[in-house]
């Protein structure tokens, strides 16, 4: 099964940068590089949800938590926690 | 409402009579009616005609008497009855009862000053024989387009692109730095276009022609000295005065005049005007959307019952707006980032078949009055910024864009993020226009490296900078966001992509009441506040249209006209599309072959579009932008040659006359005043209401 990580930077490339030739480092934000607009946003979280059957709650629609390939990836590693414990 | 083409020869070579008579027949569908071609040594005038004012006595070109000024010229000048009635007291004799005769008599009084007295929408060139000198004027806000090409030896100017493209020296080349502002600004910025050494004279400029020099310069601009001490109920008066004289001028026309309705304010209150100034009946004409998000048929229906118009709906589906979008391209000659014009372009279609030439319509209200979002939310940021850990402030956004799912499901962080006003913005002379700008600039990603080298945009904005007028410092920022509105958008895209180039396509001239200069000279001098007050935008028309809407239509929040974008190309997951031209234009082979674009970037925004994943704004804008700059280059620039005017489509109308019908020799007219060959009569027609 593919990391996580890799996972999302994956889906970052093909849905927000399209693969282009843009370098994308894990801790760029997502808004500092303009590739994430309200619509984005909400692609991120159908794709958190549909990929690892997460429930996203509105109050974690924040940047601490989806701006960026780490923060994606702890937001994961904190959901999977909470789910576990 | 016309087109018109010319060439003159600075070298004072005689001019080719069958260049001019192909310019022409590049832009028939602009004017149906009649065509006609003049030479005059070294200058040669071409026009097409859609006639509206003095039918029989109105051909084009036009000359005086002595031949020494001849004409041609595309648009209205709609007070020429009372300029008649001045230069006839000035010792003129005039032989037609045509606006185009006005202006040869208004030049030959006034010199170039004569555009400072018409009040209208116009291209024209005259051809001063005595100082051997072209004289070529746009109107004030640019709603009739002019563009031009010169070298050494020679210059040509015609009403689009594609008949300058008629002339076998003139190479139309795609420009990397228009194409750059098109993917910031949603346009070029004038004189750029999007091809190179093809400018376009800005609206409000005059041109001279010499032989040893081309000069251009500006006649007019929007000014916004503030007169505070006007009241609300002054200003209230003053507009709606200034608007019904500005409406009843715009319904002389020897044809019918019919009357857009888009469901909203300000064509409800033409349309409204022109039912208390006239017993004539009037049609309406309106788009209607199958896709519920972008229909505002409801309202249209309301306004029809009250004004009890003869009304045609043109209903349009996803698959009507994509099949369109070729033809629209190649008319609106410069890359688009939405499919809004398509559905413009089926209604002017659907009123010719109906048998109109002329509609008007409430265009320039959200500029002239403050009615855009765009003006609120500058407003909001400007609030918040004074506050900027207030997240209260921040939720304001969302009271904004009701109409905008994606924008009301966000946190106020997201939306503080998103809208962040940096502590440099708020001394940016662009504020108001930096978060579409940006948001334009991500369609650069796109771009191959050559083409992504060439911008000359960058963050600074300095080609636009570099346009403003030395006292914009000076306006209050509500004043500054409306003049960059006003001078960007509105002739860049508004009246051009979304205005003239739809219509004329099929040869139906717009009238727009809301931009006569007197109306936005006193717009200009209203406090901001009156114009958006708190946040009700277009607050002074809203009062002024007091009993001429029903309330559900004056209270209802601003809705953009808007049209369905990669579903109209693909269609949805449950009714996808078949388009096998948007598929060949967008196919991989394509975008590598043209070299604009990153091939692997776009085939993946392709994918996300047929997958129906293609939902936001910058996706959208990113496929249509795409899509329309390879359809252009397909079209203007790969195919060009193989397309003969005089076959490209069909001629409506009737009293048609071919250049082969009407002209016969290299150095005369048909048509046109004695000093050309022909005897012009006085005509007889009437005005439908003056």
């Amino acid at each position: 099964m593919q990391d996580p990580r890799e996972k999302i930077r994956h889906f970052i490339r093909e849905s927000f940068l399209f693969g282009g030739d843009d370098e994308l480092n894990d801790s760029d934000s997502f808004l500092d590089m303009g590739i994430v607009d309200s619509t984005g946003v909400l692609e991120l979280v159908a794709f958190l949800e549909s990929e690892w059957g997460l429930t996203v709650d509105d109050s974690e629609l924040v940047p601490e938590n989806l701006d960026s390939v780490d923060n994606l990836v702890g937001f994961l590693d904190r959901k999977s926690a909470a789910a576990v414990s | 409402m016309c087109g018109i083409a010319g060439i003159l020869h600075r070298d004072d070579r005689p001019a080719d009579v069958e260049l001019v008579r192909r310019m022409a027949a590049q832009i028939r569908h602009r004017g149906p009616d009649a065509a006609g071609a003049t030479v005059d040594g070294p200058v040669g005038l071409g026009h097409t005609r859609l006639s509206i004012i003095d039918l029989a006595g109105g051909v084009q070109p036009m000359a005086t008497p002595d031949g020494s000024l001849r004409v041609t010229f595309n648009g209205e000048i709609f007070n020429y009855l009372e300029l008649r009635e001045r230069l006839i007291g000035l010792g003129h004799v005039f032989a037609t009862r045509s606006d185009t005769e006005v202006i040869l008599h208004a030049y030959a009084e006034w010199g170039d000053d004569c555009v400072r007295h018409f009040n209208g929408q116009w291209a024209f060139a005259v051809w001063d024989r005595r100082r051997h000198r072209l004289f070529l004027s746009r109107d004030r806000l640019g709603i009739r387009p002019l563009f031009y090409t010169s070298d050494a030896q020679r210059f040509l100017f015609a009403s689009e692109v594609k008949a300058l493209a008629a002339d076998s020296q003139t190479t139309l080349a795609l420009d990397p730095v228009g194409l750059n502002q098109v993917f910031t600004y949603w346009t070029t910025l004038a004189p750029r276009t999007a091809f190179q050494n093809i400018c376009e004279l800005p609206p409000g400029h005059c041109l001279a022609v010499e032989r040893d020099s081309i000069r251009s310069w500006q006649y007019w601009r929007l000014d916004y000295e503030v007169d505070a001490a006007l009241t609300e109920q002054q200003a209230t008066e003053a507009l709606l005065e200034v608007l019904s004289d500005a409406v009843r001028l715009r319904l002389r026309s020897d044809v019918p005049v019919g009357a857009y309705l888009s469901g909203g304010l300000d064509s409800s209150v033409t349309a409204a005007l022109i039912r208390q100034l006239t017993d004539t009946p009037l049609e309406t004409f309106s788009v209607a959307f199958d896709d519920a998000d972008y229909d505002e048929s409801r309202f249209q229906q309301m306004m029809v019952e009250r004004l009890g118009t003869r009304h045609h709906e043109l209903r349009c589906s996803h698959g009507d707006i994509g099949e369109a979008f070729g033809d629209v391209v190649f008319h609106a000659e410069r890359p688009i980032l939405r499919t809004a014009p398509s559905p413009l372009y089926l209604l002017a279609r659907e009123v010719r078949r109906q048998g109109y030439k002329v509609v008007v319509t409430g265009e320039g209200a959200d500029e002239m009055l403050g009615g855009y979002d765009l003006f609120k939310e500058a407003k909001v940021r400007r609030f918040w910024a004074a506050e900027p850990n207030s997240r209260l402030r921040a939720l304001l956004l969302k009271k904004l864009y009701p109409y905008m799912p994606n924008l009301q499901a966000q946190s106020p962080a997201y939306l503080q993020a998103f809208f962040h006003v940096g502590v440099d913005d708020l001394e940016n002379p662009f504020f108001s226009h930096l978060p579409r700008w940006r948001l334009g600039s991500q369609l650069k990603r796109f771009l191959s490296p050559d083409y992504a080298q060439a911008d000359q945009t960058g963050e600074a904005y300095g080609d636009c900078r570099e346009l403003l007028p030395g006292e914009f410092g000076n306006w209050v920022p509500f004043c500054q966001a409306q003049y960059l509105e006003s001078t960007v958008l509105l002739p860049g895209y508004i009246l051009s992509s979304q205005g003239d180039r739809m219509a004329m396509a099929h040869g139906i001239e717009g009238r727009f009441p809301f931009l006569d200069h007197r109306l936005a000279e006193l717009a200009g001098r209203i406090p901001p506040r009156w114009k958006m007050k708190g946040l009700c935008e277009k607050h002074l028309l809203k009062r002024a249209a007091g009993d001429l809407a029903p309330d559900a239509i004056v209270a209802r929040p601003k809705q953009p006209y808007r049209a369905p974008e990669s579903a109209s190309l693909f269609g949805t997951p449950e009714h996808p599309l078949q388009n096998d031209y948007v598929e060949e234009m967008l196919s991989s082979s394509r975008i590598e072959q043209d070299g604009i674009f990153q091939a692997k970037a776009v085939e993946r925004l392709v994918q996300k579009a047929r997958s129906g994943r293609a939902i936001g704004a910058k996706d959208n804008m990113a496929l249509v932008g795409i899509l329309s700059t390879q359809i252009l280059v397909a079209r203007m620039i790969h195919d060009f040659p193989r397309r003969s005017a005089l076959q490209s489509r069909p001629v409506f109308g009737t009293g048609e006359r071919g250049f082969g019908e009407g002209v016969d020799s290299g150095e005369s007219t048909y048509g046109g005043l004695p000093g050309s060959e022909s005897q012009a009569t006085e005509s007889q027609a009437t005005g439908v209401t003056d």
